[in-house]
């Protein structure tokens, strides 16, 4: 028997917070005679419905924090220490703007976060009326770097970047197993995320061969699929493609398993369960084999795997924005120490021309081009035994896909 | 067009809603057959039921099916203790009053779920949350099965209460004639407690029949309820065997609009029903003429 339970983790990890921001609160004043601390701006939604990802983003940009520090901090600063002024987005657009905002009165010389599209819309547009860099960690719609912000730069993919390498990585994946699949549902919210990346599959992949046989759009949240998976059921696509939410994605993929409705995959894109540890650990067996593109750390990079074993040795979860936190934290130490200053439009130029490659992401050397990080890509993963592994592409895969799957 | 299969096991799994759907309304039904008022805290006591089966769950690992006979006579007191020494004095005798009493109820309950738990979504996972029965090309969710069956059970035992035992009979007589009541000797007080707390009692054997496939967040019984009034208005007011019969009904409709029209729309069979109901049978299926 599992259960879902929130409201204790939170505690825990509040008080853990709490302690961390102590403890590097606590040096600053007994060393004294050291360079001023350069205060950064951490934003996550750590209360309301976001409130698992942003401890999940949090968790990265402390680590990232503490493993600068302990590095010597900013070396062309005369080794001047990062101190983090952390500001819950309590899962709203309007509260992110609020601990904009408090950060400012507080001095912070940049801000890194957001997690959600709408929190990233609305904080980095406050951020920019005091010329203060906000680096965007996880929110994918395209509109945070389309308004033309100097302030704001995107490390991660954005959705249309997302969306072409999904598309992508389907094809070549089915390519390389000798295109066993053909026929396509998709299952989607109702939404504007869901019918939107619905609507993009639906005009894509009939280019290159796929067959789409339904679109099934779901209300976010559903008492039951039931009706939904003996669709599928009638219909017997080689390819399911869900993009739904995690209540969702994790009611289907269990309705699916009693109903025994076993395509050749599974095929997510931005999903919210199907690259979430937490789905794959309380569902081991609906989570099996289930694909995503997504974001998602190197696994073969050993500063990436060692942040994960050590936030496991922790007892807490790892998840992608965990190390794309501490990736943003990191570009963002890179900036300030090539600008050699704290200055914020300083910080603002060098981000403009950072060429950070010394980051735990798939992604390459940084280049950032109206804001976006062009070398940022989502890869293509899967749940291998229990694990989320990484499929495609190759130079950054740990596992062969497993497809099709119920061969 | 679907195959013939699919639509048959469509209702199938529609009827297995609508067990529960039953089990909802059959509270809602007796309050109204005999204290003629609307229980607008009945969604938010259904909160709280399912909040206390994942609290058991989680907290002392009692399986949901075994909460039933802890909660239940829990429900059962707490539910008349509420119409005894908060419902009926404060009435003051007024009807009106009585709703106004239970949708304050519903706001205090629904909020102190807020308080206590967040607005967090929590499931139980039990060993039959995956498991089906077989049934010809049919595979139909054993959780579900259960509900059904212990749905009927209750339906029954509720319709035997009702009919067979002195208790029924004086709440029927109450029900029909309350002055009459009161002046042959039954204590009308006490029969409205009783009533409000086997309202209570059926809500917490729903809700454990519910949590093994279902979640649960502080508002999760405004989807419930809101089916639950049209299953009332279908079966006919203060009617059992309507609540029953027009729970599996609308569990049908619901669950054949669904796979036609798509989730989000096939909600729409559900009220297409409410209203022509109202239009061309006021009384519902078993109701009697008011």
């Amino acid at each position: 028997m599992k259960l879902i339970n929130h409201a204790l983790g939170r505690r825990t990890v509040l008080k853990g917070g709490a302690a961390i921001v102590a403890t590097l609160a606590a040096p600053a004043i007994v060393r004294g005679a050291e360079p001023d601390p350069i205060k950064i701006g951490i934003l996550q939604p750590v209360t309301g419905a976001l409130a698992q990802d942003g401890e999940y983003g949090r968790r990265g940009a402390e680590f990232a924090i503490a493993d600068i520090n302990e590095a010597g901090g900013i070396k062309a600063l005369d080794g001047a220490k990062l101190e983090m002024v952390f500001g819950d987005a309590r899962s709203t657009p309007e509260a992110g703007t609020q601990e904009v905002e408090r950060m400012q009165e507080e001095g912070v010389v940049a801000i890194v976060g957001g997690f959600a599209s709408p929190i990233c819309l609305a904080a980095s547009q406050a951020a920019a009326r005091y010329d203060l860099p906000y680096i965007v960690d996880v929110g994918v719609s395209d509109q945070i770097v389309d308004r033309g912000l100097a302030n704001t730069f995107r490390f991660a993919p954005g959705f249309a970047l997302c969306t072409a390498a999904a598309v992508e990585n389907l094809i070549r994946i089915n390519e390389a197993a000798g295109k066993p699949a053909k026929t396509v549902a998709l299952v989607h919210e109702d939404g504007l995320f869901g019918s939107g990346l619905a609507k993009l599959m639906a005009a894509e992949l009939p280019k290159h061969g796929f067959e789409i046989l339904e679109m099934l759009a779901v209300p976010t949240p559903s008492r039951d699929l039931s009706n939904v998976v003996l669709q599928l059921r009638s219909l017997n696509p080689d390819l399911i493609i869900p993009s739904t939410y995690y209540g969702e994605t994790v009611l289907l993929a269990r309705t699916m398993q009693q109903q025994r409705v076993r395509p050749m995959g599974v095929y997510a894109v931005l999903n919210g369960a199907a690259s979430n540890r937490r789905f794959v650990s309380e569902f081991p067996e609906a989570a099996e084999n289930v694909m995503d593109c997504n974001h998602w750390h190197d696994p073969r990079n050993e500063k990436a795997t060692s942040l994960q074993e050590r936030i496991e040795a922790d007892g807490n979860q790892y998840n992608y924005n965990t190390p794309l936190n501490y990736s943003c934290v990191g570009l963002l130490a890179d900036a300030i120490e090539r600008a050699a200053t704290a200055d914020r439009a300083g910080i603002i130029e060098a981000l403009a021309s950072s060429t950070y490659a010394d980051h735990l992401m798939p992604y390459g050397a940084t280049k950032f081009e109206n804001g976006q990080n062009m070398g940022a890509a989502p890869v293509s993963t899967q749940v291998q035994s229990g694990d989320i592994k990484v499929v495609f592409p190759e130079e950054f895969a740990n596992a062969e896909p497993n497809f099709p799957s119920n061969a | 067009m679907y195959p013939p299969i699919i639509i048959i096991e469509a209702m199938l799994n529609g009827l297995l809603t609508g067990a529960i759907y039953a089990l909802v309304a059959l509270g809602l039904t007796l309050v109204y057959g005999v204290l003629h008022i609307i229980n607008f805290a009945h969604g938010a006591t259904l909160a709280g039921a399912m909040f206390a089966v994942w609290g058991l769950n989680a907290g002392l690992g009692v399986d949901p099916y075994l909460a039933i006979p802890i909660l239940a006579p829990i429900f059962f007191v707490l539910g008349y203790a509420v119409q005894r020494f908060v419902i009926g004095p404060a009435a003051h005798g007024d009807d009106g009053n009585i709703l106004l009493i239970t949708l304050g109820l519903s706001i205090l309950i629904e909020n102190s779920l807020l308080a206590a738990f967040g607005s967090d979504t929590r499931s139980v996972s039990t060993d039959i949350s995956f498991s089906v029965v077989e049934l010809g090309p049919f595979l139909l969710s054993t959780a579900r099965l259960v509900g059904f069956a212990g749905s009927a059970v209750v339906g029954l035992l509720f319709w035997l209460l009702m009919t067979h035992t002195d208790t029924g009979k004086a709440i029927r007589a109450v029900a029909k004639e309350k002055l009459g009541a009161r002046l042959v000797g039954i204590n009308v007080g006490h029969v409205y407690a009783v009533t409000f707390g086997l309202g209570c009692a059926a809500l917490a054997i729903a809700a454990s029949f519910l949590m093994p496939t279902f979640y649960v967040n502080p508002r999760v019984g405004g989807a419930f309820v809101s089916i639950a009034f049209t299953v009332v208005v279908l079966g006919g007011m203060g009617s059992v065997p309507g609540a029953m019969a027009g729970g599996l009904i609308i569990g049908m409709v619901e669950s054949v609009s669904g796979l036609f029209l798509g989730e989000s729309l096939g909600q729409i069979g559900i009220f297409i029903i409410f209203i022509l109901v109202l239009l061309l049978r006021p009384t519902g299926l078993f109701g009697a003429k008011a």
